[in-house]
């Protein structure tokens, strides 16, 4: 019998089995489950609607409050509030009020997920915390309202797909590139219904920032889990952020794949992904025309401590283009402190940045930041839906950090290259 | 449980942020009714209780925001029969018993404003307007049981007061 992947090893062992194989159902125990302002207290109502007033385990259901912060109409202080108070009634262990940041950089943060573990967030982009070996997924409030209950959920064993990163990336590419091109040319469907791993000398050398972007923008190729081996730099990021064991993990050597896509990550350009799809992708020369109102650093996607260093590289001694406004916000507190002690948020406001309070922003459209009718956008985030970042009548183009701090300097989308200091020899 | 309505014709990957936009969230029902589906206006303006959808691969791909079904129930859509969905909008749909069905070769089965027949039991389509049927990928058991629970907080309920591990009289 053949070995197992990543995917089926974890469900294997949450639903108390030998083995399981794609396409198996099984129902398995969760090992946490991520709730926010978007969908929690809705799941709650759910709950309460059938007189239902407890979770499985205190512990292990994490809140978070990040859509909308801070609180920019009555109703959703009003949301938050009575959020913040059945946390309380629940006895809820682990809770991040507004402000803490962004669910899918906190929960790594904080260590809520560690290698091997089952999870699921009521948020697409839930598929992050694979960039720490966890099996991740993202659910909705239903959904969310049962496991909370119950603390098991059903699942498909999914097939499972590998990249193999091969090569290495070149100098002012980032790992965002690496992920719009596997979009542009395995488009938004690679991944529907399956597991997708990364291997390969660029996924070993990537940090864990380059992981969790990576795992992240997954979704948007539709996977259900988008997993990375834990290995050293697992064990190193998750040392000082959790008391509980933790181990190296990943698929067996003899593991099954539906298919291995091989990428010579040597060849790829920065890229860019065009109104309206992610996968609408092409590289960033294509895009030199195009003029922009507004160029965004955030989201869950793209706005690690990493991203702000390399931006504020580009933008040192450099303004924002007049006619153009450059919005900045931290995934966290934690990065937001971070920048400030190593400078680059300095660098990034003197250039005429305006920064956010670390949560969402304008990438769900709902909070401060969104563009108007006939604007164009370019953000590093995840996503580029006709009226996601606001208005149905605006035009958002997705990018790396690197690539949106160069075309804030130039008001229209640049390449990020011709601003980096030379590569090391 | 059989489905009958005229349809209402989508290409792939159309995104829940088109079902339930982030710009007419908290509006009043009949301000954000206008939004669903926005990206085809012959929708908006002429949508009839009942109406159902056909679409392409990866419909409901995007955002795991459950009101994306849950606002197609709400404005009655029969129920929408894709080539595939996204895995979310999947399960959110049986979450809440939201009739859903994949069906390979559905797009080149129906022609906008075609009436069409579905027999959920039997994951079967039928074009009443060409005379034509089609069978669709049928649901696994498990989760027939969760839409014929009425859903997932249903299923809960039952489970809750059969265990006894629920807040008492539910």
């Amino acid at each position: 019998m053949s070995g197992m992947t990543m995917a089926e090893k974890i469900l294997a062992r949450a639903s108390g089995r030998e083995s399981v194989r794609p396409g198996e159902f099984v129902t398995a125990k969760v090992d946490l489950a991520m709730a926010n302002d978007a969908q929690f207290p809705q799941a709650c109502k759910a709950l309460e609607d059938i007189g239902l007033k407890r979770v499985f385990d205190p512990g292990k259901v994490v809140v978070i409050i990040d859509h909308w912060v801070p609180a920019n109409t009555p109703m959703v202080a009003e949301m938050h509030r009575g959020i913040r108070a059945k946390v309380k009634e629940l006895g809820l262990r682990h809770f991040y009020d507004a402000g803490v940041g962004i669910e899918h950089k906190v929960i790594p943060e904080k260590g809520h997920a560690l290698p091997g573990e089952l999870i699921v967030g009521s948020d697409s982009h839930s598929t992050t915390y694979g960039a720490l070996g966890a099996a991740s997924t993202g659910i909705g409030l239903t959904e969310l309202a049962y496991v909370m209950y119950t603390g098991k959920l059903w699942f498909q064993v999914p097939p499972s797909i590998r990249f193999n990163l091969a090569g290495k990336l070149g100098h002012g590419v980032a790992p965002k590139d690496l992920m719009l091109a596997l979009l542009g040319k395995y488009t938004t469907q690679a991944g529907q219904y399956k597991s997708v791993e990364f291997a390969g000398p660029v996924a070993d050398a990537m940090s864990m920032e380059g992981r969790l972007t990576l795992a992240n923008i997954s979704s948007e190729m539709g996977a259900k889990f988008a997993l990375f081996a834990a290995d050293a730099t697992t064990l190193e990021y998750l040392r000082t952020r959790t008391d509980k064991p933790v181990q190296a993990f990943g698929p067996d050597p003899d593991a099954q794949y539906e298919a291995v896509h091989t990428i010579d990550c040597s060849k790829i350009e920065p890229q860019v992904a065009a109104p309206h799809k992610p996968d609408n992708v092409k590289n960033v020369s294509e895009f030199a025309s195009v003029r922009v109102d507004q160029a965004f650093i955030g989201s869950c996607t793209n706005a690690h401590a990493e991203d702000l260093e390399r931006a504020a590289a580009i933008m040192k001694g450099r303004k924002v283009a007049a006619g153009t406004r450059f919005l900045v916000i931290p995934a966290s507190h934690e990065v937001m402190v971070e920048a400030m002690k190593n400078g680059s948020l300095a660098v990034l406001v003197e250039a005429g940045a305006m920064v956010g309070t670390p949560g969402c922003g304008p990438c769900a459209g709902g909070s401060t930041g969104v563009l108007g009718p006939g604007e164009t956008g370019i953000a590093s985030t995840n996503r580029n839906f006709k009226g996601r970042g606001g208005s149905a009548e605006s035009f958002l183009y997705l990018a790396s950090p690197e690539t949106v701090a160069a075309s804030a300097i130039e008001g229209r989308i640049a390449d990020p290259r011709k601003y980096m200091p030379a590569a090391a020899k | 449980m059989n489905i009958c309505g005229n349809v209402w014709k989508f290409g792939d990957d159309i995104n829940t942020d088109y079902m339930a936009p982030g710009f007419v969230k908290n509006q009043p029902w009949e301000l954000q009714k206008k939004a669903i589906l926005h990206i085809h206006p012959g929708f908006t303006a002429g949508f009839k209780t009942g109406d159902v959808i056909v679409a392409g691969e990866n419909f409901g791909c995007g955002s795991s925001r459950e009101a994306a079904p849950a606002n197609l129930k709400k404005l009655e859509v029969g129920c929408v029969v894709a080539e595939s969905f996204g895995r979310i909008f999947l399960r959110n749909s049986i979450a809440i018993a939201f009739p859903v069905l994949i069906c390979k070769g559905i797009t080149q089965a129906f022609d906008e404003g075609d009436r069409l027949e579905l027999d959920f039991a039997q994951s079967l389509v039928k074009n009443l307007t060409r005379g034509t049927e089609i069978r669709g990928t049928p649901l696994p058991p498990e989760l027939v049981r969760i839409v014929a629970a009425g859903g997932m907080m249903q299923l809960l309920k039952r489970e809750a007061s059969q265990d006894g591990t629920g807040a008492g009289n539910v």
